[in-house]
């Protein structure tokens, strides 16, 4: 390996962490912000979507996570952490880009707003998306480290501006817009409208023309945003970190994943494979340990008992079933290579943790983990 | 019994192995002479792959005796609903006017939603079936689904859309009908947020959690009493006397032999714990059911049958 994970980090300025649920990539993410903070310098932030609870109380951030970063207790470093509030992101812009203040009240007041804001263009997406270029605009950070939302589809994510821009000049808008009146007598739409009216109510479609004609005033600043949020996705200061275990479903969605990346001119700066098998299981000269252990002499295991205090009877059985497990153990292990093949030509830069005894849930840990990812390919133990 | 009732979703986070599960419990009541549909609510194809089956379409097909299987489509539940239900004979030009109803749809909150439940709920009354099953959406956004009835009595004041509301409300809020069946790992995030899907859904509906399944358990290899003989066969010297024992072409792999199980003891440890904070956690108590990690050389319907197997013997 050429590059280290490190490097990477030295020279971008945001870094997407994403892939599929379940991988571990929220302690991924604060592991490299770690890693960024102690060991580059400059002022690091990573932006969260869940952290889990113990380590978020272990970071002593317990309950006061939002989208304003707060500073983690790191000697020596500054780091800071923000966890994404989608409802907070949706009324920070509405408040941006309302022409005036009586008008973002009626935005802020309409009882559609949360549920339509809630639920149109994978809004959550968008929010993310929108609060990384904030944080990264606003100056204050060297590094802005995003754990993205876990979205059922991870192109959601990287769609959500080009689709926010495209919401504003869509038919579905115009269409919303038009006086409702009007509507009832254009021919092209006339049938339509009228199924609509008759299934969901004239006045339901009213409240929900209200609605947009409001947001549509905010056109301007909502467009010119996405197109700074999309550029953002595909600049030199950008990259992509794809994190995924090797168990089939993760490994799969990693690699399409990876591929769409690439198909959008999208930089994947690496991918990190997470909680893997330590390699010492994967020796052939293992497998050929736990096949001896089962032929083992009764002389030699009444020897190995003595040597334990244990009774002879109960070594037998631990000995036996330890070498047989150890062949599920193996078979996964294999499985594991096969898909680390698969992925490994996918991306510049590989790094791998081994799967750890415990959950990480404070600094130390993850800081193990961080030294683990960014010190390449470290010989790892399972403890 | 749970699979008496007629309708079970079936969530969990994402990356537990909630497809598999939906698809070992239509197996099961298949298997079990119950004419089976089986509903993929997200339509990414984990469905078709956990069957080995060609894709998917809005019409059922079998996929294996007395088991069909559909994907959800909010424009052909539309178009169904228009035909069948609301008796508008457009159905030969409606095209662009469904993609039109299709952008509505995506802007207006839960008209898709309620198209989706509502296509299941049919299902449920018309008895076609004796029991439909819905690979649901993934935790965060089940309760938005499930809800999506309510949402639409209290959003829409008139129209037909209102009307169909009553009887799905009904549908949803029987306990001898339907149920939730929530699945998680023994890990930590997913614990938690089972806990908090829990709550949301007893809190914010009106369907019954009816089942907690444990997917991907690590083992227990062996009982308490032995634990006290592998930390005593662990210490260095007895490590030696191994692989010494061995010889000499396996002796440099015992300490990895060992340490492997060492490891799968750990995990089981940790696994356990995570289970005792879900059972403690929960308000009112829910039967729960471990599925042990299985070490399947073959994916998609060998892990389906697998699981199929473990909840057979607590679920039958």
């Amino acid at each position: 390996m050429t590059r280290r994970l490190l490097d990477l980090l030295d020279t971008k300025e945001m870094v997407v962490v994403c892939g599929s649920g379940g991988t571990g990539k929220t302690t991924v993410a604060a592991a490299l912000g770690v890693q960024a903070a102690t060991r580059l310098g400059g002022r690091v932030l990573v932006l969260t979507v869940d952290p889990a609870r113990r380590l978020a109380d272990a970071l002593g951030l317990a309950g006061a996570l939002g989208n304003t970063p707060v500073r983690v207790d790191v000697p020596g470093a500054e780091l800071w952490m923000a966890m994404l509030d989608t409802k907070a992101g949706w009324d920070e812009l509405i408040r941006r880009h309302a022409p005036d203040p009586a008008l973002r009240e009626r935005v802020l007041a309409n009882p559609l707003y949360r549920n339509i804001t809630g639920r149109f263009v994978n809004s959550h997406d968008y929010i993310a998306m929108e609060q990384l270029h904030e944080l990264h605009a606003s100056g204050q950070y060297d590094l802005v480290i995003i754990d993205t939302p876990p979205s059922r589809n991870a192109l959601d994510l990287l769609d959500a501006p080009g689709r926010m821009r495209e919401f504003f000049g869509s038919a579905l808008l115009k269409w919303l817009t038009v006086p409702y009146r009007s509507r009832l007598f254009n021919v092209a739409t006339k049938p339509f409208n009228q199924i609509a009216d008759r299934i969901l109510g004239s006045r339901f479609l009213q409240d929900i023309a209200e609605f947009f004609v409001l947001f549509r005033t905010m056109e301007a600043g909502f467009v010119q945003r996405a197109t700074e949020v999309e550029r953002l996705l595909v600049d030199d200061r950008t990259t992509f970190v794809v994190v995924s275990t090797l168990d089939p479903a993760p490994a799969r969605e990693a690699r399409f994943l990876a591929e769409e990346l690439r198909r959008r001119s999208m930089p994947l700066g690496a991918m990190v494979l997470n909680r893997t098998l330590p390699a010492e299981v994967r020796r052939p000269v293992a497998a050929r340990a736990a096949v001896a252990l089962r032929a083992l002499d009764p002389g030699v295991v009444g020897e190995v008992a003595a040597t334990a205090a244990v009774r002879p009877a109960a070594a037998a059985h631990v000995i036996d079933e330890v070498a047989r497990r150890f062949g599920e153990v193996q078979s996964v292990a294999t499985r594991e290579a096969e898909r680390r093949r698969e992925l490994e030509v996918l991306a510049p830069l590989v790094a791998e943790a081994p799967l750890l005894a415990g959950d990480v849930h404070d600094l130390a840990g993850l800081r193990a983990l961080g030294r683990r990812l960014t010190g390449g390919r470290e010989a790892g133990g399972s403890r | 019994m749970i699979l008496d009732r007629r309708l079970l979703f079936v969530t969990g986070k994402g990356g537990v192995g909630k497809t598999t599960v939906a698809a070992a419990v239509a197996d099961l009541a298949a298997a079990s002479g119950r004419r089976t549909l089986l509903v993929e609510m997200d339509a990414k194809g984990a469905v078709a792959a956990a069957f080995d089956a060609p894709a998917l379409g809005f019409g059922p097909t079998e996929v294996q005796p007395n088991l069909f299987a559909m994907a959800m489509n909010t424009e052909d539940s539309l178009r169904e609903y228009l035909k069948v239900v609301a008796r508008i004979p457009l159905v030969g030009r409606i095209g662009p006017l469904a993609r039109t109803f299709d952008f509505v749809a995506d802007a207006a909150p839960g008209v898709k939603e309620i198209l989706a439940i509502g296509k299941v709920c049919y299902e449920v009354r018309e008895r076609h079936y004796d029991l439909v099953v819905v690979d649901a959406e993934a935790s965060g956004h089940i309760v938005a689904q499930i809800d999506a009835p309510r949402a639409i009595r209290e959003l829409v004041q008139v129209g037909m859309v209102r009307d169909q509301t009553e009887w799905m409300l009904a549908i949803l809020g029987d306990p001898a009908v339907t149920g939730l069946v929530a699945v998680t790992t023994a890990e930590e995030m997913p614990v938690v947020e089972t806990l908090e899907l829990v709550g949301k859904v007893r809190s914010g509906t009106d369907v019954d959690v009816a089942a907690l399944v444990a997917n991907r358990v690590p083992a227990r290899w062996f009982g308490e009493a032995d634990d006290a003989v592998l930390d005593a066969l662990l210490a260095q010297p007895v490590q030696q006397r191994l692989a010494d024992a061995v010889g000499v072409k396996a002796a440099g792999g015992v300490t990895s032999v060992f340490r492997a199980a060492d490891m799968a003891r750990t995990r089981r440890g940790m696994a356990e714990a995570h289970l005792a904070r879900l059972l403690d956690g929960l308000a009112a108590p829910v039967p729960l059911t471990v599925v042990p990690e299985v070490h399947a050389r073959a994916g998609g319907r060998r892990v389906v049958s697998l699981v199929a197997d473990v909840l057979r013997e607590e679920w039958l």
